[in-house]
């Protein structure tokens, strides 16, 4: 059984096709290997019979004659999108009991596409955090470890459930939430691939909200191919997101020939920062050498501004946020604190509802937004937001990707950095600036540091340009064979 | 910027959440740390630059005047910690 | 401009209104949830307007449309981009926990209205703007003694948020102006006026200052829900800013809330004070840009307005300004007048609208809509009139029986016999007799006395039940008398 869970989707999909398993094998292999897992606390809610009735539909479907692009396959639902009937919790306490009557735009798609819900997956309240630590369902474990060194390690986050579930083979892929790099940053910690696709290209409808003009879907997987595999089917134009944009969904899976020659790849200059460990330099190096192997031109680049973008986002996202979460109020779903007052009510329902991150950033948005700081504060952000989309549009006229780490560490320990905020936000260095611009970008799992723990590498690309992701992240994967698997797997 | 126990206490009462007050000295220095470290921006010389309205360039899409929702009350209040009689119920507010 | 006389001297009002016009819309603003009045609590709401979770907006382009008609119809300018933003506070009937709204870039600019005065004077008055925002939803406070209810069916209903300059100097002035707009509004067809459901309310800006200095400190008196109230908030504010004044003190910048029972208003600045509202462009919605060639199409669709249709009526049909103010006041009545006037005498015409048929539908309570006398009857009656088969005064019964039966004027005509009697010598008979019958009356017209002459007329009258035709009775009686 442990072999089923150990497929990729493409091979999974094959073995589906030819009628060699069943997407209820499947499924029941995938149900114990989410039990087994449970250690890692990578699932806020396990959903097996839910997955049983869903499997045995598929294989009815497939035996019509009527498979989808992930007919019969099991996933991981990150608990930020809402599903119908199933609890939706956000990580947070505020949102206790919460039984969404309505499907999210993207999970609605899977389900279209024939994919089967395993559970839903944990992650940082509200999807606020680089290390899952702030879920109110407690911190997950990242199922690698360092060798010789038996302490838990963060899964990074915000999408951290779903990474450390797909890493663990519990999964054979999982949605996750980018907002300023949480796909990429717990990817890269996993050691699995994370997309964030371009802003627009998967619809908001239905997702939790955290910042809404950076919050963007995407699929975490093992494999570059699950990832192109599994972005088709979550993309889609959605006439309920104003933001949506109407243009066809290409077959990504298509665009990864293995052939990069004659692209010029950017190297950014200023993503050289100071507090780069040698080792992550050294594995950049590596990706520049490979990309130049397979045929591609290396040019350095510079995006002056990128030494701005973490302070723009963290006025951005939380002042966004701080408007978002307003609806948690104890009046409509939720938990609700009692109050003599109204006010009361909510300010009850919301200090006790709230964890202390979130409280963090919904206090930072208030400031932010509050009389007399606006200019100073959310204006200038939007400024220099401008500033940084153009830096990558100006260097998009030159090349036609851009090779960068994902994060500037490995996995760190479980309970390390929380005493320091902005040591915390300091973990998004890399992502945070196409997040700003809206661009996509992909951690490939690319080599492991000293420890033994993965490190991965990012390409980003032009506005809807996933294609050229893909295929340059295909080369990438390919040449750093990256096969070694999670402590956890091991044990 | 640093900020202190009672700007705390201001934005915290207009964003609704309840802090303690043997928070709110540690909140107030977290609070000063990070919009210490967000001030950086103003470094930089943002004469003439338009803010970013929006990442995507596409113009706002409009919906036809149709009814296409609604007439599910009992959705409505399905998660309600408290309703009654079709309403949300609230602790009184007193205008 | 009226002054109020205070202890120690004139004072002026200086008036701006901020009017909430709810938009004719099927579905609301940035939900596909219906709009109709009165429904069971919650049926008209989707999970947009109860803000559940990862719930978007998506703009009504109806509502949109509906903006630019009143743009367009208080002269005003039209901006090409336009921003949501978003209003942030917390109220249990504000699901989202902000409002969205337009604040910074508004969708219409500066405009202006005419006000028609009592006295057939006009006077401009200056719109500031007019932005889109989303209603609120319903509070009930009174079902229950420790709980409020709250039901969202008019959360996110398409409100107009028309701002006037502070151009007016009297209560009778802000009634002017809200008459005329709600005119305004009931022509283009983008709010129904209706005050007392609530699809149009007012907030009252007032100033007082000494004739001819700078403007003084204002108060904002919100949510008056009929025109009689805003004068009366109007009048009581004034009173009361006055007195502050006199005895030494200063104007107090905040928010009153009017109470039509009692005629006073209060304070609410202790909420007040705790409002910062964040305004910051809604990241769910791109900016508004709307196409010059689309703005054109809807300005060719626009109907006359009561302005222009007041000129023609003067010019076109030579009434004077009050009886044209009158008939455009409704655009329904303008119509019915225009197809009653249509090939007769436009001043009978605006007679009879203005006199009997307002008269009668006054004293009935019933709508224009549920006449039944309709213009094309009415048309008929005064077509009798014209042509001497009634006179004015029959006519007035023919009318009466009109309204009761709602049969056409000739039928009645016909029926009850009431045609005139035309005929000279049959008049010229009944003269003789009367004359014969009644020496004495002779003898006091031939001495002088012109006013037995009515008498005799109304002889005439009697003996043939008003029907005979009263400039032959008279041309006949002088004929026999002198």
């Amino acid at each position: 059984m442990a072999a089923l869970a150990d497929l990729t989707i493409a091979g999974a999909r094959g073995l589906l096709g030819k009628g060699e398993v069943s997407a209820k094998e499947l499924t029941e292999a995938h149900i114990t290997a989410v039990e087994a897992a449970r250690p890692l606390n990578a699932f806020i809610t396990e959903t097996p019979e839910k997955a049983l009735e869903m499997a045995e539909a598929s294989d009815k479907r497939r035996a019509a004659g009527e498979a989808g692009l992930l007919e019969g396959l099991p996933i991981g639902m990150k608990d930020l999108f809402c599903t119908e009937g199933v609890l939706t919790t956000a990580g947070s306490h505020i949102l206790d009991g919460f039984h969404p009557t309505y499907e999210s735009t993207v999970s609605r798609n899977l389900w279209d596409a024939g994919a089967v819900l395993l559970g839903k997956t944990n992650l940082d309240e509200f999807a606020m955090g680089s290390s899952n630590m702030t879920s109110h369902y407690g911190g997950v474990e990242n199922p690698w470890r360092k060798s010789g060194d038996n302490r838990p390690l963060v899964p990074g986050g915000s999408s951290g459930g779903s990474a450390s579930a797909v890493a663990a083979r519990c999964a054979l892929g999982a949605t996750g939430t980018d907002t300023g790099g949480s796909i990429r940053q717990p990817a890269a910690f996993c050691g699995i691939v994370g997309m964030k696709p371009t802003y627009g290209r998967c619809s908001r409808w239905g997702i939790v909200a955290f910042a809404s003009s950076l919050d963007q879907a995407g699929p975490m997987t093992r494999t570059v191919r699950d990832s192109a595999i599994m972005l088709r089917a979550m993309a889609s134009y959605d006439p309920k997101d104003s933001t949506s944009v109407d243009r066809p969904v290409p077959d990504y899976e298509a665009a990864i020939t293995g052939d990069i020659r004659g692209m010029k790849i950017g190297i950014p200059k200023e993503y050289r920062i100071d507090a780069m460990p040698e080792e992550i330099d050294a594995l950049w190096q590596q990706g520049i050498q490979w990309l130049e192997a397979a045929g591609a031109e290396t040019v350095e680049i510079s995006l002056p501004h990128t030494h701005y973008a973490l302070p723009t986002y963290y006025i951005v996202a939380p002042a966004e946020a701080s408007s978002n979460l307003a609806r948690y109020d104890g009046v409509r779903y939720g938990l609700r604190e009692p109050g003599e007052s109204l006010d009361e009510m909510y300010e009850a329902t919301r200090g006790k509802g709230f964890g202390a991150e979130v409280k963090r950033r919904v206090l930072i948005g208030t400031y932010v937004l509050s009389a007399g700081y606006y200019d100073a504060y959310y204006n200038k952000a939007r400024k220099v937001r401008s500033l940084i989309a153009r830096d990558f549009a100006k260097a998009y006229e030159t090349v036609d990707a851009i090779l960068a780490p994902t994060a500037p560490s490995p996995a760190f320990g479980m309970g390390d950095k929380m005493d320091d905020p902005i040591a915390m936000y300091l973990n998004d260095v890399f992502t945070v600036p196409a997040s700003l611009a809206g661009l996509p970008g992909i951690s490939v799992p690319a080599g492991l540091s000293q420890d033994g723990l993965p490190l991965g590498l990012q390409i980003l690309g032009r506005a809807f340009d996933e294609e050229t992701v893909y295929r340059v992240a295909g080369v990438l994967e390919e040449a750093a064979a990256f096969e070694a698997k999670p402590t956890f797997l091991a044990a | 910027m640093s900020v202190d126990k009672d700007t705390v206490a201001k934005i915290a009462r207009l964003a609704r959440i309840r802090v303690e007050d043997s928070q709110s000295e540690a909140l107030a220095g977290e609070l000063s740390n990070i919009l210490g470290w967000i001030e950086q921006l103003s470094e930089l010389d943002t004469e003439g630059v338009e803010p970013m309205t929006s990442v995507v360039s596409m113009k706002l899409p409009l919906r036809d005047d149709a009814v296409t929702d609604g007439g599910y009350p009992e959705e409505v209040t399905a998660n309600a910690p408290e309703a009654a009689h079709g309403f949300y119920a609230v602790p009184k507010v007193v205008e | 401009m009226a002054l109020i006389e205070g202890k120690t001297g004139a004072w002026e009002m200086v008036i701006g209104l901020e009017v909430h016009a709810q938009v004719i819309s099927k579905a609301k603003l940035f939900s596909g949830a219906s709009t109709a009045f009165g429904a069971e609590p919650n049926s008209q709401v989707s999970l947009v307007d109860a803000a559940m979770p990862g719930m978007l907006p998506v703009l009504n382009r109806h509502s949109v449309e509906q903006a630019v008609r009143t743009g367009l119809g208080l002269n005003a300018k039209i901006n090409l981009t336009s921003v949501f933003e978003r209003k942030n506070y917390f109220y249990a009937d504000l699901p989202q926990g902000y409002q969205i709204s337009q604040y910074l870039h508004p969708i219409v600019g500066e405009g202006t209205i005419i006000l028609d005065l009592e006295d057939g004077e006009t006077r401009e008055v200056g719109i500031e703007r007019l932005h889109l925002e989303q209603d609120a939803g319903k509070s009930i406070h009174d079902q229950h003694p420790s709980q409020s209810y709250i039901d969202l069916n008019r959360s996110g209903v398409t409100l107009m948020e028309i701002v006037s300059k502070p151009d007016m100097r009297s209560a009778e002035e802000a009634g002017a102006y809200l008459r005329k707009l709600r005119t305004i509004l009931r022509y283009l067809g983008t709010c129904d006026g209706n005050m007392d459901e609530g699809s149009m309310r007012a907030d009252v800006n007032l100033s007082m200052r000494r004739p001819g200095e700078p403007f003084g400190t204002r108060t904002e008196t919100k949510n008056v829900n009929s025109i009689r109230f805003v004068q009366q908030a109007i009048e009581a504010e004034a009173r009361r800013q006055v007195e502050v004044l006199e005895e030494g003190g200063e104007i107090v910048q905040e928010t009153r809330l009017f109470d039509g029972m009692t005629g006073k208003s209060r304070s609410m600045r202790s909420k007040e004070e705790a409002h910062d509202y964040r305004y910051f462009p809604d990241p769910d919605l791109l900016p508004l840009e709307l196409d010059p060639a689309w703005i054109e199409e809807i300005k060719a669709s626009l109907p006359e307005l009561p302005d222009a249709k007041k000129s023609r009526f003067m010019s076109g049909f030579g009434l004077p300004a009050y009886d044209a103010g009158v008939l455009v006041a409704d655009r329904e009545i303008a119509a019915f007048f225009e197809t009653v006037a249509e090939g007769r005498d436009p001043k009978l015409a605006a007679n009879w609208v203005t006199g009997e048929f307002f008269g009668a539908l006054n004293k009935s309570g019933i709508e224009l809509a549920d006449t039944p006398v309709d213009a094309k009857k009415l048309g008929g009656l005064l077509d009798l009139i014209a042509d001497g088969t009634i006179s004015g005064r029959i006519a007035k019964e023919v009318f009466e029986a009109m309204w009761e039966s709602g049969e056409d004027a000739s039928a009645i005509v016909e029926a009850k016999g009431l045609k005139q009697i035309s005929d000279s010598s049959e008049i010229e008979g009944l003269v003789d007799d009367i004359i014969a019958n009644n020496p004495k009356q002779v003898e006091q017209f031939k001495g002088g006395n012109e006013k037995v002459l009515g008498w005799f007329v109304g002889q005439v009258m009697k003996a043939t039940q008003g029907k005979a035709n009263p400039g032959l009775v008279n041309q006949v009686l002088r004929q026999k008398l002198g």
